[in-house]
């Protein structure tokens, strides 16, 4: 495929990996803040051709395991009104809430649907006049404009049975929360591609300069990410810290304003509850008072009960970046893919789960 | 409603009696079939596999076939993997209720040309027609009977170190052409599915070695978990190139869109083979001048120690496990 | 997160576009990126083009990988 393949190059990669290795001096802690990148780098074996100075870090963005279980207790629990239709990405459908997943009630019966695309839940909304459909928006800056633009069609489109239960979350403010808390160090982050594709390389420039760390945007193919680490070992080395872009196919440092105008125009900021990392300022979406009438929130009345949360489960020391799934107890013994206890387990880019599939030991 | 199939059709009486003649028996026709007796009778002797499986594809038609062709060639293939010739087939349907006749009769012409090309016969069948709803338009079961060389031993458990590790071309076609029609997914391609009947490339790879240790076809579960089936009944380590690794464009790009890896994507059509190393040449280009095999590759090979695990060489030369798939395959954002 | 892929736009109609990925055709919206034109690049994620593409950008690139991995063989 023209503009992916070509990144994916062996021949190229060989250039990469030894100016990685003739540069890197210093030891380095990087964070990679995106869960994408962390399926890159077990994908395709990266860890094991970096220099010993180099040591890897996952951070808290997948977007499925960051999400509290209180949030999937209410779509689990507006999944089983009668007439409503929960629609959402297939990422969400096993993740286990307190007590059960979408993918299980959906087997007793109640009408969980996996879209690829809000349009397709639009679509479902047009075709069931008689019922009620939900979407459950969950992601980052990439995905919440596609679900901001959902709600103008439904607009437009005068659907009145159309409503988005949002637990969306932005990027800065959990990378500033973790980075106050002084928990984990770092020497570097790798920013996640996509999301700066919409927000714009800018939006990190307070991390190059409140907390001195070089800051490098990748993309997803093994080229991006080794080019991203290049570039924060010559910042390291250089003794720099400031924003840089390893993926200029996709990101401009002001972003997509347009994506952007459309967010805000149906969003506004609120706090949100991330798992593992507790409520955080501001980190959270939620629709404006002029959309009211598409909110899930407002327009049922819904009350999941007290949340239980997995025990034994360290899916948030993880996503902090302060534990690995190596030292969850459960880790490959009562929690596995197909039985997952923590979200980390579920999505393909939680943690636990890339561990699993692709090498329990290929993590330093 | 004389074009849709009525719980009558399924009922014994005279309109099943006319389906059965018209549908299957006309179509189909051949002596053993033609007797409708309660069972066929035949001739057989020596060594015999038997197999059975159901067909419940969604949609029923895809591009490149069908669930007719699926159920001959799924159950000859399986014959094939234990390297028997395929003889008899039995086909079963279960049909809801108001489904179309003409489908039906498309479906079973389907059947017709999968059987003739296979050089199998169907010598025994069922209806059963149920209400609708009970089941999703239409399945089958077929079962099947094949003839084994005698001293022929072919199995999962058979691999040894030294063995190359043969795939008889690109992955994932079945599951993605099937995927592109559903539902919720609606992309289109040029794509079509692989499924095919292998058993004349296995009869042609048999007749040129005698060490052909292993075949299994990678349906269900994609490629990643037919290796590591092999590797766990042999309990020995299989280590396969990425970079030998066949995928079309096409179905790269569903997969990238998806959130798949190819290795877990269904096929229908495509073999695995683990020989021993000094035939395996032999049997790459055996494969090679077959009808299914033109783009036959050798993957991989087997070695000792970490048994029962599959490790890919990335691009990168960086190694990775390849479990097994768990769970279903579902599109992801992220 | 937020799995996203290159595609060509092959027509626009009104505020969608058919896009080619490597030989898979499929709708998605430009909503969010209205300047989009026939020819270029996007990067699609769910259904919707989150950016267009810069390909000069992109050659910019693997031309800096050209050299390096040229250095690299020179150096052996
Ligand atoms: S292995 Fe399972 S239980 Fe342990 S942290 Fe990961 S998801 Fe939670």
């Amino acid at each position: 495929m023209k503009f992916l393949s070509e990144f994916r190059d062996a021949g190229l990669a060989k250039g990469v990996v030894s100016q990685i290795h003739r540069r890197s001096k210093t030891p380095a802690r990087f964070m990679e803040f995106c869960g994408g990148h962390t399926a890159t780098i077990l994908r395709y074996g990266i860890r094991q051709v970096l220099p010993a100075t180099i040591e890897m870090l996952s951070g808290p963005g997948c977007p499925v395991c960051v999400t509290a279980n209180a949030d999937l207790d209410k779509a689990i629990a507006l999944a089983q009104m009668p007439g409503v239709i929960v629609t959402t990405f297939g990422d969400m459908l096993k993740v286990p809430g307190s007590h059960s997943s979408l993918q299980k009630i959906k087997a007793e019966g109640a009408d969980v649907r996996m879209v690829y695309s809000t349009m397709d839940a639009i679509h479902i909304a047009e075709e069931n006049p008689s019922k009620r459909v939900v979407f459950l928006g969950i992601g980052f800056e990439t995905t919440a404009p596609t679900v901001a633009a959902s709600i103008l069609y439904a607009e437009e489109k005068y659907l009145k049975n159309y409503y988005v239960l949002s637990t969306h979350k932005l990027c800065p403010p959990v990378i500033k929360a973790l980075l106050a808390s002084g928990e984990v160090n770092l020497d570097g982050l790798i920013c996640p591609g996509h999301v700066s594709a919409v927000i714009g390389s800018r939006a990190w420039d307070f991390i190059a300069r409140d907390y001195a760390i070089p800051c490098v945007v990748s993309g997803f193919e093994p080229l991006d990410v080794l080019q991203c680490v290049d570039m924060l070992v010559t910042q390291v080395e250089e003794g720099n810290s400031k924003v840089e872009i390893a993926y200029r196919r996709g990101v401009r440092p002001e972003g997509n304003p347009e994506a952007l105008r459309l967010m805000h125009e149906v969003f506004e900021p609120c706090p949100a509850q991330w798992r593992g990392m507790g409520t955080i300022p501001d980190s959270g979406l939620k629709l404006r008072s002029t959309y009211q009438r598409f909110d899930a929130e407002c327009a049922f009345d819904i009350d999941p009960g007290p949340t239980r949360e997995p025990q034994g489960c360290i899916c948030g020391d993880i996503l902090r970046g302060v534990k690995t799934p190596l030292d969850c107890r459960l880790f490959g013994n009562s929690c596995t893919p197909e039985d997952p206890v923590g979200p980390c387990m579920v999505s393909s880019e939680g943690s636990c789960a890339t561990y699993y599939l692709y090498g329990r030991n290929s993590g330093r | 409603m004389a074009d849709r199939i009525l719980l009558a059709h399924g009922s014994g009486g005279k309109l099943a009696h006319d389906l059965v003649q018209k549908m299957f028996v006309d179509v189909l026709g051949n002596p053993i079939l033609a007797k409708l007796d309660d069972a066929a009778v035949f001739t057989a002797s020596g060594r015999l596999a038997f197999t059975t499986d159901s067909y419940v594809v969604t949609p029923i038609f895809f591009p490149g076939g069908d669930i007719g062709k699926l159920a001959v060639c799924g159950t000859v293939n399986d014959l094939a993997m234990s390297g028997a010739r395929p003889l008899y087939l039995s086909l079963s349907f279960i049909i809801e209720e108001g489904f179309s006749q003409k489908d039906l009769e498309e479906i079973v012409n389907s059947v017709k040309e999968a059987t003739d090309e296979a050089g199998v016969t169907i010598v025994t069948g069922d209806t059963k027609v149920v209400d609708q709803g009970s089941v999703d338009k239409l399945y089958i079961n077929t079962a099947g009977v094949g003839a084994v060389a005698p001293g022929l031993n072919i199995s999962g458990s058979n691999a040894q170190p030294g063995d190359e590790v043969l795939l008889s071309g690109p992955i994932g076609d079945h599951g993605i052409a099937v995927m592109s029609k559903r539902e919720g997914f609606s992309f289109s391609t040029k794509l079509e599915s692989d499924c095919a009947p292998l058993n004349d490339m296995v009869a042609d790879m048999l007749a040129a070695s005698s060490n052909i240790h292993c075949l299994r076809d990678p349906t269900r579960g994609g490629l990643a978990t037919t290796l590591n089936e092999l590797a766990k009944q042999s309990e020995i380590k299989i280590i396969i190139e990425e970079e030998r690794l066949p995928v079309r464009d096409e179905v790269l790009a569903a997969c990238e869109m998806l959130g798949f890896d190819p290795l877990y994507v269904a096929n229908e059509g495509k073999l695995v083979a683990v020989v021993a190393a000094p035939d395996a040449e032999r049997v790459l280009n055996t494969m090679r001048k077959t009808r299914y095999g033109k783009e036959a590759v050798i993957l991989g090979e087997v070695v000792e120690g970490d048994s029962g695990r599959v490790v890919m060489k990335t691009h990168l030369g960086a190694t990775r496990i390849v479990d097994m798939l768990v769970g279903d395959l579902l599109p992801r954002i992220c | 997160m937020c799995l996203a892929i290159p595609a060509l736009i092959e027509s626009i109609k009104n505020e969608e576009a058919d896009v080619d990925m490597g030989g898979i055709t499929r709708r998605i919206s430009l909503r969010l990126t209205p300047q989009a034109k026939v020819g270029d690049y996007v990067i699609v994620h769910t259904g919707y083009a989150i950016n267009i593409l810069d390909q000069h950008e992109a050659r910019e690139t693997l031309k800096l990988f050209e050299q390096l991995a040229k250095a690299a063989e020179e150096e052996r």
